[in-house]
């Protein structure tokens, strides 16, 4: 790819003049940083909008999950292994990194593995990892989980929070509250569960879609084919990142998770219970569910006053809307959890965007 | 629940900027307490250079240095910023129980060698022992005198100043990184720390009036330095992508882990503010230089975005460069 196309691309994209206002939604945290991270954003034409979805996902984490690691963590005295973007995020009434200055063992791991390896060299301590993402990070949380009952490595447990995309872009639309063209849908998440379970989107919503991958070409090549789908009302479902994603996804990596995890309906921050769209580990496994091997009763979820994250997750108003935003809410002293995760729309406007 | 220090508080961002104001220099002064590199202070008409670092570091040996060639390196590189020749340097010991004397005597080696290479001379120093578990193995602190010869490199910057890197970006900060996160494929990264002295001074002797303002871009990187110089002022600082030096090894690193090399640490380069006739001088100069052999011009002051660094993508989008509230952590997917 050389340089010379990718800003003849950065020109038609600039010079687009759609005639009414385009709205494109993005469902995934990596798209909503790299699209101003690789200043494709800054290119955008009057009359053509993206609006960041329910794609991130410690931001639809509900206060609950948090509340009750917490809790354990309290109860139980477990290491709670977790991804770094956890620390901060506001629980109902503390965080992890509260809670770690106040001497609660809390250790960032980059991987689900790492956390396995720590209880297996400790093994005189209980070791809690939260589980957290989507379908990109389920996989490898399962593969870690089978192999732990595989080494009987019994002092490891995983607090499950893991989330589906498809049915939260299903419930948006169903609820009819906010107008979107076309999407661009995730690449990472495509690349596990494959194209077919998004044609749902062009098929029953008569919305166009691209699967996207995450550099500026993709980010700009996938911009400027919706708009030419929207524009032509052509609603169909094209597969632009096909270097990773497959039709058919990765198969062997779904049946991982599957075997680990089923579905169950899961609370999503601001969306509300959403049908079939969580994941709950399988009896099979449920010595490694921290569920059922730490039973606590968490104190009843409260939700930050003032806090706009959820309707910023429905897409129904962008960071500056919200009037905490960068006041009463910044990185330093985050209100919602939009704020803290990297990949938040309220951290990715206030790290990358000025205006 | 009462407030706390968290580690935001020691990361060089936003939140250490805020309790260096609000607690520290409120109690000891803020007409006494200079917050540039070192201290500039006036002794018997003579101006010296006066700077104190501590040195923690999670490993104590790394691939390109240890905790002694930083701590020597870090102290030397802080006076030569200000434009002051360092001549010398204190060395005091914080060490747990339990420490081997191997490692001991290792790290003192590093600093002597260090040391004798930047031509300054560890004259003071100081030994404490803590008990097993109250310190990570052994810290460092070093203070560090230079002379002043001639007022150099703290001149007021203006629109068309161009934005000088001494070589590549975030080698050291990603090559500890790399390490502790045991990415094995990492191999070939490592860390820049250098003493910058013979090479600050070659520049500021070819060029002493045009270059306008030096620092090293140690934690938070040479994104916080930008933030720092334009910080208050109807200025902005532009880097643009296609022009930054980062190692392929580096972006590596970098993506893996989802930070921005532009806000790691280095322990070896220089930010220099140079105005515009007299860059590519400069940068033939520092390019002549062991240590700055990838120097390169990597943008330049304007009003763009007041008070603000940005950057210039690859396909010409900005975004904004802010000042970071504490170290990045790697991203979830």
């Amino acid at each position: 790819m050389t340089s010379d196309l990718n800003k003849k691309m950065a020109a038609r994209l600039r010079g687009l003049r759609p005639e009414r206002m385009i709205r494109i939604m993005e469902v995934c945290g990596t798209h909503t940083t790299e699209f101003f991270r690789t200043g494709v954003r800054d290119l955008f034409p009057e009359n053509l909008d993206l609006i960041d979805g329910p794609g991130c996902p410690v931001c639809v984490t509900p206060n609950d999950f948090l509340d009750r690691a917490i809790e354990i963590g309290k109860t139980h005295r477990p290491v709670i292994a977790t991804f770094g973007d956890m620390i901060k995020v506001p629980s109902s009434y503390s965080s992890l990194a509260k809670e770690k200055a106040d001497g609660m063992e809390v250790r960032i791991v980059y991987s689900p593995i790492d956390a396995l390896e720590m209880a297996a060299s400790e093994p005189g301590r209980e070791v809690m990892f939260l589980s957290v993402g989507f379908e990109t990070t389920a996989p490898a949380e399962a593969a870690t989980v089978i192999e732990a009952k595989k080494r009987a490595i019994k002092n490891f447990s995983l607090l499950a929070g893991n989330k589906l995309t498809p049915p939260a872009v299903e419930a948006l639309l169903a609820a009819q509250e906010v107008k979107i063209d076309g999407f661009i849908l995730p690449g990472h998440v495509s690349a596990v569960i494959g194209v077919a379970p998004w044609r749902f989107i062009a098929e029953r919503h008569k919305k166009p879609c691209v699967v996207s991958g995450f550099d500026a070409p993709d980010l700009m090549m996938g911009m400027i084919t919706l708009v030419d789908l929207v524009t032509s009302g052509r609603n169909e479902t094209l597969n632009q990142y096909s270097r990773v994603v497959k039709d058919e996804g990765n198969i062997k990596a779904v049946e991982i998770m599957n075997r680990v995890f089923k579905t169950s309906d899961a609370q999503w921050r601001g969306i509300g219970v959403i049908p079939t769209s969580g994941l709950e580990m399988r009896d099979e496994y449920a010595d490694f569910d921290a569920v059922r091997r730490f039973p606590v009763t968490p104190p009843p979820p409260k939700e930050a006053p003032g806090c706009r994250c959820g309707e910023l997750l429905r897409g129904l108003i962008i960071p500056p809307a919200c009037p905490l935003y960068g006041k009463a809410c910044t990185p330093e002293e985050p209100v919602g959890p939009c704020m803290v995760s990297l990949e938040g729309p309220c951290a990715a406007y206030y790290r990358y965007w000025s205006k | 629940m009462a407030k706390k220090i968290l580690p935001g508080h020691g990361s060089g961002g936003r939140l250490m900027n805020e309790m260096i104001d609000t607690v520290i220099r409120k109690r000891f002064g803020g007409g006494s307490v200079q917050l540039d590199d070192s201290a500039i202070l006036d002794v018997g008409g003579a101006s010296i250079a006066f700077t104190t670092d501590t040195f923690t570091i999670t490993p104590l040996f790394f691939p390109g240095g240890d905790i002694g060639t930083l701590a020597v390196n870090g102290t030397v590189n802080d006076l030569a910023v200000m434009g002051a020749t360092p001549r010398w340097i204190s060395c005091a010991l914080v060490l747990e129980e339990g420490l081997e004397f191997e490692v001991l005597e290792r790290v003192l080696d590093s600093m002597k060698s260090e040391a004798d290479r930047a031509g300054v001379t560890i004259v003071t120093g100081d030994t404490k022992v803590v008990p097993s578990g109250k310190a990570d193995r052994m810290f460092i602190n070093t203070s560090g005198i230079g002379v002043i010869e001639k007022q150099a490199a703290r001149r007021e910057i203006a629109p068309g100043d161009r934005i000088v890197i001494s070589g590549t970006i975030g080698d050291h900060g990603m090559a500890v990184m790399a390490l502790r996160n045991n990415l094995s494929f990492s191999k070939g990264l490592q860390s820049d720390c250098a003493h910058l002295n013979h090479m600050i001074r070659a520049a500021i002797d070819a060029f002493p009036h045009s270059v306008k303002f030096m620092r090293d871009p140690t934690r938070g990187g040479v994104a916080s330095v930008l933030n720092e110089i334009v910080n208050g002022k109807a200025l902005s600082a532009r880097l643009d992508e296609e022009s930054l030096p980062v190692r392929d090894e580096v972006k590596g690193v970098c993506g893996i882990l989802g930070i921005d090399a532009l806000y790691a640490a280095n322990e070896g380069k220089v930010v220099m503010i140079v105005k515009a006739d007299d860059a590519e001088g400069v940068v033939s100069i520092l390019r002549k230089t062991p240590e700055g052999k990838n120097a390169a011009i990597i943008g330049e002051i304007d009003t763009e975005f007041p008070g603000k660094a940005y950057l210039e993508t690859a396909i010409g989008g900005r975004r904004i460069l802010p000042l970071l509230t504490e170290e990045q952590l790697p991203r979830i997917c």
